[in-house]
């Protein structure tokens, strides 16, 4: 397999003529999580942090700045994985980030069906993977 | 039961210019929005606009929300609702909305405005459900309002305005783009955003969409091919990307579900991304009541949005009885800049959109 590193182009030979050997883990030279996610310097935006905070995400504590939503700042933490399809229990992330298209939900205090792309972030918050459609 | 004036929803910027020129108008408006922040999603566009000196030109949309919003704060008669998502309308005119998390208000408006703005469209292909493919606005909301990185590597698919924009914004936060990709021949944006990209080096690949997106429980590689005049992928001409994110910006769609509820006459108009209401030139729906302005009445810009506020505004205003002296300069005025943001080549397509949606005159 040739890799192209400038263009980061795996492979150019015809898809139906290699076999789909390629998902090896890619994400050894890429650091995907903590306060490196959160911009710092931008040349048109200033962002100005809340004050730090933690919730739990599964159990695991998850340092946040109030502020942020919940989908953001597990983001910034390295989760990508926001819910599971119902059915096919395909991981899924958020899609519109803007509290349109129910991608993101989850369990938030033991409330289900939160969309967590528009629910900010609380210290000492709850938050669980939902399993299946959820109850009220 | 909240009784008033007009009820508008949504404080994007077609909301906020009519809640102005309502407010303005002495009407008593209260204007709900569903998040935590209003402007919609002029706070997280940090280009500036183009237009004229009335749509805010040479502003960024971030400074436009906050002009919009100190005018609103200054009619003692507006109020605005932060956290308040309009839920339902029912048979006898009375509209619901869960407000501050928890309760479930009714109100009785004598007015309705809807602006509530458009959707992210997805498209179809393997994998596109995984984590890390996103909508360019879902990005453009991460980076931009909340400040996180959202990727070290992305694709992006569309070259319209959005992916073109998003694009060079992602550049801006520090993120590697490896291609801009649109399935049209052509360049869909305006060429100064397209030309910006290339300056940097990002590759952009006309008649090219995306195959594949996979990895292991987020997405990793992407697989772009070239397509043919009747827009089917070429095998053998498959390009493998690693990505950590790839951006969906292949248009929006307005979000008319409240109309539709209430009643309103719709009709399916490609052009204008989706359902949208009968109208007049004025706004006003088929039901007499309710007025429409921005994205939900056809897809176009913040600056057409930010006119057809103020036009529904001044439509609500005129059917509330409240009159102004300078009415008439005022709504001859919004149909002129509205006229003139129509033309040119990006016009066209809304004009014939609109010519199967606007009745009368």
């Amino acid at each position: 397999m040739a890799i192209d590193e400038k263009s980061h182009i795996l492979f150019t030979k015809p898809l139906h003529q290699t076999p789909m050997i390629y998902y090896h883990s890619t994400n050894t030279d890429i650091n995907l999580k903590g306060d490196y996610m959160r911009i710092s310097a931008h040349p048109i935006l200033d962002f100005e942090r809340g004050t730090q905070v933690s919730f739990t995400f599964d159990g695991v504590q998850v340092s946040a700045y109030t502020g942020e939503t919940i989908a953001a700042a597990l983001y910034a933490a390295g989760y990508r994985t926001l819910a599971n399809s119902p059915v096919r229990h395909r991981p899924r992330g958020f899609f519109c980030a803007i509290g349109n298209c129910s991608s993101c939900m989850m369990v938030v205090n033991g409330n289900a069906n939160v969309k967590t792309c528009i629910e900010l972030v609380q210290d000492g918050m709850i938050v669980e993977t939902q399993r299946g459609k959820g109850t009220l | 039961m909240i009784h008033i004036d007009l009820l508008i929803v949504g404080a994007g910027p077609a909301g906020l210019m009519a809640a102005k020129e309502a407010g303005t108008a002495g009407a008593n408006v209260l204007l709900l929005e569903r998040s935590h922040v209003p402007g919609g999603q002029l706070v997280k566009q940090t280009h500036m606009f183009f237009g004229s000196e009335e749509q805010y030109a040479s502003y960024r949309g971030f400074d436009i929300s906050e002009i919009l919003l100190d005018e609103i704060k200054k009619l003692p008669n507006v109020k605005l609702a932060l956290n308040a998502t309009a839920l339902a309308v029912y048979d006898d005119g009375i509209w619901a909305a869960e407000m501050d998390g928890a309760s479930y208000t009714k109100i009785l408006p004598k007015a309705v405005i809807i602006a509530t703005g458009a959707g992210e469209k997805s498209l179809a292909f393997p994998g596109n459900d995984l984590p890390g493919v996103y909508g360019a606005g879902a990005v453009q909301t991460l980076m931009n309002q909340y400040g996180i990185k959202p990727a070290n590597r992305v694709v992006m698919l569309g070259a319209g305005n959005i992916g073109l924009i998003v694009s060079y914004q992602l550049l801006q936060a520090g993120v590697e783009v490896l291609a801009v990709c649109d399935g049209s021949p052509r360049i869909g944006g305006y060429l100064v955003h397209a030309a910006k990209l290339r300056r940097m080096g990002v590759p952009i690949l006309t008649s090219h969409s995306v195959k594949q997106a996979a990895g292991q429980g987020r997405l990793e590689t992407v697989v772009l091919w070239e397509l043919d005049k009747a827009w089917q992928g070429i095998p053998g001409t498959e390009k493998v990307y690693r990505a950590d994110v790839l951006c969906v910006a292949v248009g929006l769609s307005p979000l008319s579900e409240l109309l539709r509820q209430a009643g309103c006459e719709m009709v399916y108009v490609n052009t204008l991304g989706g359902y949208v209401p009968y109208r007049d030139s004025f706004l006003a729906t088929s039901r007499e009541n309710i007025f429409v302005a921005g994205d939900v009445a056809g897809i176009e810009e913040a600056s057409s949005a930010m006119v057809e506020g103020r036009l529904a505004g001044l439509s609500a205003a005129k059917f509330l009885g409240l009159s102004t002296p300078d009415f008439n300069a005022k709504r001859n005025d919004c149909m002129t800049q509205l006229e003139s943001l129509r033309s040119g080549h990006a016009g066209e397509r809304i004009l014939s959109g609109l010519a199967q949606a606007v009745i009368g005159s």
